[in-house]
C-alpha cells in the first residue's frame, strides 16, 4: 500500500508539451503511472506519447476523471496553473516547477487550504509509490523497489542517492515523497510522518533533511509520539553559516536551523541520525530486525 | 536580492512612510555639501552586509568638515569583504525610543507575518521572546490596520503612536507584496519628537520574482568568481578550502562537502550543477573551477535524467581543452543512467572514476594531500588505502 498515489490515481500533466513536461510524461508512463491527459493552452488536439492534450485542466478532469496533477510550467507561471488545478477540483497537485516566487507559493497554499487540496512542492521531484506503479514527478525510474520503508525528503538528488542505496540493499519503499526545497512548501515532514504512522505497510521511516529553516525541529516533536522507528540523514554539516536574513531570521529561528540543533532535536525525539549517507541503509536494516 | 539602505528608503518614501532627510554621496565633497544642507548628519556606509555600525561604517558628523572627514574614512573601506562605494548622509536624529518592525514570511504557517518589539535597535536579537510580538497575516486579506494597531498596543505604544505605527505597517505591507519582498525590516523605527519614522531600512526582494521587477536597480553581493559561475545559471558559493567540488542538486552537493570534510578535506566551493540534463553549463563550470588551480577536483554526479556518458564526455573535453586541467587531479563519482559507458570513457582518458561516494571522497582528499589519507600519501603509501 502507499500513502500518496495508488492504482486509482489518474494524472494530468500541465505544461505537457514543453521539453521537461513531455519527457517526464513519457517516463511516468514507462514506470506504469496512469497518465490520462496533458494540458497546454492552445494545444488541444495534440498528443504526447499517445496521451491527449487539452487547453484546460477542467476539460482533462471532465473527460478523463483526472484526480492528480503534476505541474511543469515555468516558475513565474506556476501559480496560475496550480490554482487552475485546485479550482478544477483535483485533490493532489505536485508542483515540479522551480523558482516559484515566495508570495505565489503563499497564495497557492492559502487557496489549497480553503479547498482541501494537497500540494506537494514547489521545487520538488514529486512522489513515487512503487507497489502501485505510481510515480508522479521526475526521479529516475530505476531507483525504486516496493517494500516497507517510507521516505520523506527535502532534497531531490540526495533522495535518489539514499533511495538508490536502500534499493541496492534490498530495502524497498512504500512511498517516497519530496517536499521540495523551497521555504514555503505544501506538504511538510509532519504531514508525511502522520501518513506513514497510519499506514500498515510502512515499518520504518527515513527522513532526509538539511540545514536551514525549522522543519526538522518541528518534525522531531512529532516523532516523539510515533510508534515506528525513524532514521534521519541531514546534509549541511560542513556548510558555513548561511547568509542571514536581517534580524527577523534570527528572531524566528532562535538558535534552531543549524546542523547541531537539528541533530539534537531529532535524537531527543527518538530518531536515529546517520552520520554519513551510506549509514542509512544499515540503520534501516537494523530497525526492521528490531 | 538585497537593496541598499538608500534604495529601501526610496521605496519607503514612495510608499508614504516617513523617513529622515538624507542624500546619497559618492565623494567626501558631496558629503560636506550634504551636511551644509541637512545640518548634523550620520554618515552611513552603503553595504549589503549587516553589522556595519559595529564595524565602523557609521559616523556622526556635526560640521561639513567632519562629514567630509568621515566620508573620506568610510569610502573605500573594507566592510566584511565588501568595499564601500557610497555613503548615505542622513540628518542626525534625537531618538527617544527605538521600535523594531518587520514583515516577512512564516514557513510553518505558509503566510506573511508581522514582527514587532518595543525594544528595537542593535540588541534586538537579545530581547526576550515574550517582548516580541508575531502576528500572522491572512494571505487573502492582507494586513488590515486594526491588526497592526493591536500589535502596537500589545508592545505598549500609546494611542497616538499606535495609530502611526498601524499606518506605517499597512503601507509597508503593500510595498512588501508589490515588490515580492521576502523581508522588510525597519530597525529602528524611531520615535522622534513624539512621532515615528523609519531610521533604518532593509528590504530583500525574492530572487525568484526578479523577472517581474525589471525596474528595480540590481545589486550583487557575489565575488567575481561567483558571478562568473552564476552567470551559467548554476548555484555557486565560494568557501575557504582548496578542493573544488561539483555535484548535481543542492542536497547532494552539501552531502558531498560533508563527506569530504569527514575525511579531512577542505572544500573550496559549493557548486550545484543542477538536476537537469544540460552538460554544456556543467562543462563550462568545471572549466572555471579548474582554472582557479585547486589542489584537486571532485565531481559527484547521480545521473537520473542526466546521462553518465554525456557527463563523462563533457569532463574529458574540459581536460583536453584546458592546459591547466592536465595538472589538476580529477576524481569523478558517477552512477545512474549509462553508468558503464561513462566509466569506460573516463578511464580511457586516465581519469579516476568511482561508483562509491565514499571511495571517491577518500581518493580526492588523498590526492590533495589532506586528511589522514593525505598524510599517508606524503609517506608514499596511498595504494594500500585505495584497495579498500
Amino acid at each position: 500500500m502507499s500513502v500518496l498515489g495508488d492504482e486509482k490515481t489518474r494524472v494530468v500533466v500541465t505544461g505537457a508539451t514543453g521539453r521537461q513536461g513531455s519527457f517526464h510524461l513519457g517516463q511516468m508512463l514507462e514506470f506504469g503511472t496512469r497518465v490520462v491527459a496533458g494540458v497546454t493552452p492552445g494545444r488541444q488536439g495534440q498528443e504526447v506519447s499517445g496521451v491527449p492534450v487539452y487547453d484546460t485542466v477542467e476539460t482533462a478532469v471532465e473527460k478523463h476523471g483526472a484526480n492528480a496533477a503534476v505541474v511543469f510550467v515555468p516558475g513565474t507561471l506556476a501559480k496560475d496553473s496550480v490554482m487552475e488545478c485546485i479550482d478544477a477540483g483535483v485533490p493532489l497537485v505536485v508542483v515540479i516547477s522551480e523558482h516559484v516566487p515566495l508570495h505565489d507559493a503563499m497564495v497557492i497554499n492559502a487557496f489549497a487550504a480553503e479547498r482541501g487540496t494537497t500540494i506537494v512542492g514547489p521545487n520538488t521531484y514529486g512522489l513515487c509509490a512503487p507497489s502501485a506503479r505510481c510515480k508522479i514527478g521526475i526521479p529516475p525510474n530505476s531507483i525504486f523497489q516496493s517494500g516497507p520503508v517510507g521516505v520523506v525528503a527535502r532534497s531531490g538528488t540526495l533522495s535518489y542517492e539514499l533511495v538508490g542505496s536502500l534499493t541496492d540493499a534490498g530495502l524497498g519503499q512504500t512511498t517516497v515523497v519530496g517536499m521540495g526545497g523551497d521555504r514555503v512548501a505544501g506538504l511538510n515532514f509532519i504531514d508525511m510522518l502522520k501518513r506513514f504512522e497510519r499506514d500498515p505497510e510502512t515499518e520504518v521511516v527515513v527522513l532526509i533533511g538539511e540545514i536551514g529553516g525549522t522543519a526538522e525541529e518541528e518534525a522531531a516533536e512529532y516523532i516523539k509520539g510515533m510508534s515506528k522507528p525513524v532514521i534521519a540523514y541531514l546534509a549541511g554539516k560542513s556548510a558555513p553559516p548561511g547568509k542571514r536574513m536581517g534580524h527577523a531570521g534570527a528572531i524566528i529561528e532562535r538558535g534552531r536551523g543549524t546542523f547541531e540543533s537539528k541533530v539534537s532535536a531529532l535524537t531527543a525525539g527518538g530518531a536515529k541520525v546517520a552520520q554519513l549517507p551510506w549509514e542509512v541503509a544499515p540503520l534501516v536494516k537494523g530497525a526492521l530486525k528490531a | 536580492m538585497k537593496l541598499y539602505e538608500y534604495m529601501a528608503k526610496g521605496v519607503l518614501a514612495e510608499s508614504g512612510v516617513p523617513i529622515p532627510r538624507g542624500r546619497l554621496c559618492r565623494t567626501p565633497e558631496e558629503a560636506a555639501a550634504a551636511c551644509r544642507d541637512l545640518g548634523p548628519v550620520a554618515v552611513k556606509a552603503q553595504v549589503l552586509v549587516g553589522g556595519r555600525g559595529k564595524a565602523g561604517g557609521i559616523k556622526v558628523a556635526d560640521t561639513p568638515q567632519a562629514a567630509e572627514a568621515a566620508a573620506r574614512q568610510i569610502l573605500g573601506m573594507d566592510l566584511k569583504g565588501y568595499t564601500v562605494g557610497s555613503v548615505y548622509c542622513e540628518q542626525k536624529l534625537s531618538i527617544s525610543q527605538e521600535i523594531y518592525l518587520s514583515l516577512t514570511f512564516d514557513p510553518s504557517a505558509k503566510r506573511p507575518m508581522l514582527i514587532a518589539s518595543a525594544s528595537g535597535g542593535m540588541a534586538i536579537e537579545e530581547v526576550p521572546e515574550k517582548a516580541i510580538i508575531k502576528r500572522g497575516i491572512p494571505v487573502a486579506w492582507g494586513l488590515q490596520p486594526y491588526m497592526a494597531y493591536q500589535v502596537a498596543r500589545r508592545i505598549g505604544l500609546g494611542a497616538t503612536l499606535a495609530r502611526e505605527f498601524s499606518d506605517i505597517a499597512t503601507k509597508l505591507y503593500r510595498a512588501f507584496v508589490r515588490l515580492d519582498a521576502e523581508l522588510v525590516e525597519i530597525n529602528p523605527l524611531a520615535v522622534v519628537d513624539g512621532h515615528i519614522m523609519a531610521a533604518d531600512a532593509r528590504l530583500n526582494v525574492d530572487d525568484d520574482a526578479m523577472a517581474r521587477h525589471g525596474d528595480l536597480p540590481k545589486t550583487d553581493e557575489a565575488t567575481p568568481l561567483e558571478a562568473k559561475v552564476r552567470a551559467l545559471g548554476l548555484a555557486f558559493v565560494q568557501l575557504d578550502g582548496d578542493i573544488a567540488v561539483m555535484a548535481n542538486g543542492a542536497g547532494i552537493t552539501m552531502a558531498t562537502l560533508d563527506v569530504m570534510q569527514h575525511y579531512g578535506g577542505k572544500p573550496m566551493n559549493f557548486l550545484d550543477a543542477g538536476g537537469g540534463s544540460a552538460t554544456g553549463p556543467t562543462a563550462e563550470a568545471l572549466a572555471i573551477l579548474v582554472s582557479t588551480r585547486p589542489k584537486a577536483v571532485l565531481v559527484n554526479i547521480f545521473g537520473g535524467i542526466t546521462r553518465c556518458d554525456d557527463v563523462a564526455r563533457a569532463i574529458v573535453q574540459v581536460r583536453q581543452n584546458q592546459p591547466a586541467a592536465k595538472d589538476v587531479p580529477l576524481v569523478v563519482r558517477l552512477v545512474g543512467t549509462n553508468e558503464a559507458e561513462g566509466h569506460a570513457i573516463l578511464r580511457g582518458a586516465g581519469i579516476d572514476a568511482f561508483r562509491s561516494m565514499q571511495q571517491a571522497a577518500e581518493r580526492v582528499v588523498a590526492l590533495a594531500g589532506e586528511g589522514l589519507a593525505g598524510a599517508e600519501a606524503a609517506r608514499g603509501d596511498t595504494e594500500g588505502d585505495l584497495a579498500g
